[in-house]
């Protein structure tokens, strides 16, 4: 329990929010752009592999790659077009990417193919193959396959099933009218998620900013659904599942566990209305809502856009002002920056954040020696030292970060960097750090 | 040109930081320290002007000066040395010759600091690593004070201060002991009111508590300061006094009397504090308060010296690494913290 009665974590920051800026623009359809570039590898596991050849004709919603193996899901058309090639498309962090080109008719209509539809009663084996049929990752960012977390191993069980409305990231809005507008996908999805699981009951965490999207879920709760909603404390990072979780319930997920071992699981709210909204039709996700804001944007606003709108177009229909000069993938606090704006909007791109200050302004920010002022040390929501943990980054000490000062346990939120009056740049040498520590050969 | 055209920059998240800056924060103390600055030219006229003017300038030239030897970027700009020549200067008796003054900034930043490695690595509060020099060096001038409030303070300025070099100071304004001093070797002690308000003789700055301790208010308001270390040092302090007072009050001082005499309230609040040497966790940062304030009241009350708070600052100072080797907050997830 934190001030005011209100539930949260410990420790963590407060970013300043510019949600207001898009929080009450209802979400709006994005036009199809050409070519749609749909990369084949969007989430977490092995890539999809393509069932389309070039030139085939496809139609919107239709599948275009089926899964590889379990840790994999499905790829749908986001348009109705040709198949022009596939071939290799630059992707997040530089890397070229397989992927579907997809010149959409001229005049495609929004008209969806659908398929086998899954019902709400259905086999939990048989949901879990409709998610993993449906392409369903996380749409909170980390476009983890939602069908895996929701394979709940022999021995293990769950007792709550946690609806993650936090979105703490500043300038997202898209789960926050995803709650006020898909209401009752997210109930149906609520639905599906706890016959899977076996968990009793459902919470919804919405953080206190989002007063009127809690009092609209709580209002319209069906009295047969075993869900409440939690209006948590404002802060960064509760969206992070260990967060929530504590947040919610008071346990604490072991180190290096998953969710599963304090028997909850955790669904990001906007991947719980697409569940509730694609499986009783027989859908495929190839489209999601986001939010494409920031100093830069004139058109600030929540779309429903198409899989692999490619930044360039997205920018151009939504109008810039100005330089752009940076540009960056989900929110400013773990959001990846931009490399090209060839690049396409994924599954697990939940809003474009476009800046366009003079790059001076920036590289202005010297960086000071660490003065030890323990801002980091009071911001890290799980209790490391990040101060003594840079400094060791500094000398290379990996395998000591790794041993003593538990290193891998880092989530990469960035509240440390965010406060650090030196602007030393921690959470990108913890990056380096565990990047080298796992190539060692992980400790445990 | 369409303003897509243009390179974009890249960089890692997170995009956005807070908008403290080191400098930033610096400058915030620098403001904290001018209400007892002020008081201090008020009291002690153009002698308390004249030394806060060379304390800070002295340590300013040597910081410029380090960082040149040192080829690195220039910190002068980041406030830091200003802060230590404040403090420093707040330190020094008002009739203290100016060429001291002027070694002792010197010696702060040089030693103090650069010694260790500049900002961010001084394991020692630098103002205090010179006035420990100082002390050292010139036991009598260290300890020779004025009395404050002089009627032509500010008309002319006493002799003394002009000292040349390595010459016996002579004084020739009026002295006095300190409230410390006169209740360690005579058994008088000054009235709390005139204490907290600054009305009796002492080192330049730390005469007023009340001032400092607004000073260092605005600082915790501001997030700037951590709030456990004085207040944990001055409970100490006055937890111990009141019960050795209640136990022989012929002995042993009053609590308001020990709270708010001598260095104490600029030590605690500006020099205990110092962000570098001091201990990063909440508990860490209490025991450190904690054991200043225990070895303020063992060095003033049986002790040699009248005033123990430098020394005990910087005997903290030293154990501050150890404190924040063995207090590790137990990571999210793990069972008990692990210490190495």
């Amino acid at each position: 329990m934190g001030l005011l009665g209100l539930k949260t974590f410990r420790h963590g920051v407060h970013p300043p929010e510019h949600k207001t800026e898009t929080s009450a623009l209802a979400i709006r359809q994005f036009p199809f752009a050409d070519p749609l570039v749909v990369p084949l590898s969007q989430h977490l596991g092995k890539p999809a592999v393509p069932i389309v050849r070039e030139g085939q004709e496809v139609a919107r919603g239709q599948c275009i790659a089926r899964p590889d193996g379990f840790v994999s899901v499905a790829m749908h058309s986001p348009a109705s077009g040709i198949v022009r090639k596939i071939a290799l498309a630059p992707g997040g962090g530089g890397r070229m990417i397989p992927s579907v080109f997809i010149q959409p008719f001229p005049g495609s209509t929004q008209e969806v193919a659908e398929g086998k539809p899954c019902p709400v009663d259905a086999d939990p084996d048989a949901i879990v193959a409709a998610i993993q049929a449906a392409g369903v990752v996380g749409l909170g960012g980390a476009a983890f396959p939602t069908h895996v977390k929701l394979k709940i191993p022999e021995g293990k069980h769950v007792d709550t099933l946690i609806i993650n409305g936090v979105e703490c990231e500043p300038y997202l809005t898209t789960d926050h009218r995803v709650m006020l507008q898909q209401r009752d996908d997210i109930y149906e999805g609520i639905r599906y998620l706890l016959r899977v699981c076996g968990a009793q009951r459902a919470i919804i965490g919405v953080e206190a900013n989002k007063p009127d999207a809690a009092e609209h879920l709580r209002q319209g709760l069906p009295a047969d659904l075993p869900a409440e909603v939690a209006v948590l404390r404002v802060k960064y990072p509760q969206g992070a599942e260990k967060m929530l979780i504590t947040a919610l319930l008071g346990r604490e997920v072991p180190s290096g566990g998953l969710p599963l071992d304090v028997h909850a699981i955790c669904v990001n709210v906007a991947t719980t209305a697409e569940i509730g909204r694609l499986l009783p039709r027989g859908r495929g996700i190839h489209e999601r809502v986001i939010t494409i804001t920031g100093p830069a944007v004139a058109k600030k606003g929540n779309y429903r856009i198409p899989i692999g709108t490619p930044l360039r177009y997205l920018l151009e229909q939504a109008g810039v002002t100005g330089d752009v000069s940076r540009v960056f993938l989900g929110g400013p606090m773990m959001g990846q920056a931009a490399s090209t704006l060839d690049q396409p909007i994924t599954k697990g791109t939940s809003g474009v954040v476009a800046f366009d200050e003079p790059s001076a302004q920036r590289s202005a920010r010297p960086v000071y020696p660490c003065i030890r002022c323990a801002y980091c040390v009071d911001a890290c929501p799980i209790f490391l030292d990040p101060s003594t943990l840079g400094a060791l980054a500094r000398n290379g000490e990996y395998d000591r970060m790794a041993k003593e000062f538990h290193l891998m346990d880092c989530f990469e939120c960035g509240s440390c960097s965010f406060v650090c009056p030196s602007h030393i740049p921690l959470v990108q040498q913890f990056r380096v750090a565990k990047a080298a520590v796992r190539k060692a050969g992980a400790p445990k | 040109m369409s303003p897509l055209a243009k390179t974009l920059e890249i960089r890692t998240s997170p995009h956005v930081l807070s908008g403290h800056a080191v400098d930033t924060i610096m400058f915030n103390v620098v403001l904290a320290l001018l209400p007892a600055s002020a008081f201090a030219v008020w009291a002690f006229g153009l002698a308390g002007l004249l030394t806060l003017t060379v304390a800070v300038l002295s340590c300013v030239a040597t910081e410029w000066w380090m960082c040149r030897l040192s080829r690195r970027v220039s910190t002068v700009a980041d406030w830091s040395a200003v802060i230590t020549g404040l403090l420093y200067g707040l330190t020094l008796p008002p009739t203290l010759p100016l060429w001291m003054t002027a070694l002792g900034g010197f010696l702060a930043i040089a030693a103090g600091k650069w010694l260790f490695g500049g900002l961010g690595y001084n394991a020692f509060n630098p103002a205090l690593v010179g006035r420990a020099l100082l002390q050292a060096s010139f036991p009598v001038a260290m300890t020779t004070w004025s009395a404050g409030f002089l009627p032509d303070r500010f008309r002319a300025v006493p002799a003394v201060l002009w000292t040349p070099p390595f010459l016996e100071p002579v004084l020739d304004a009026t002295t006095g002991a300190t409230p410390l001093a006169a209740w360690k070797f005579e058994r008088v002690a000054a009235s709390a009111r005139d204490l907290a308000f600054g009305f009796t003789s002492g080192s330049t700055g730390e005469t007023s508590a009340l001032l400092i301790l607004f000073g260092g208010a605005y600082l915790v308001a501001r997030n700037m300061m951590n709030w456990r270390i004085p207040v944990a040092l001055l409970l100490t302090v006055g937890a111990i006094s009141g019960v050795l007072h209640a136990v022989d009050p012929t002995r042993y001082a009053s609590a308001p009397f020990m709270l708010l005499a001598g260095g104490l309230a600029l030590g605690a609040t500006f020099m205990a504090t110092d962000m570098v040497a001091s201990p990063m966790t909440s508990l860490g940062c209490v025991i450190y308060g904690v054991l200043i304030g225990a070895l303020v009241i063992v060095i003033r009350t049986w002790g040699g010296m009248p005033e123990g708070v430098m020394y005990a600052i910087l005997l903290g100072n030293a154990v501050s690494p150890q404190i924040d080797a063995l207090i590790r907050p137990r990571v999210y997830g793990t069972r008990r913290a692990r210490t190495s």
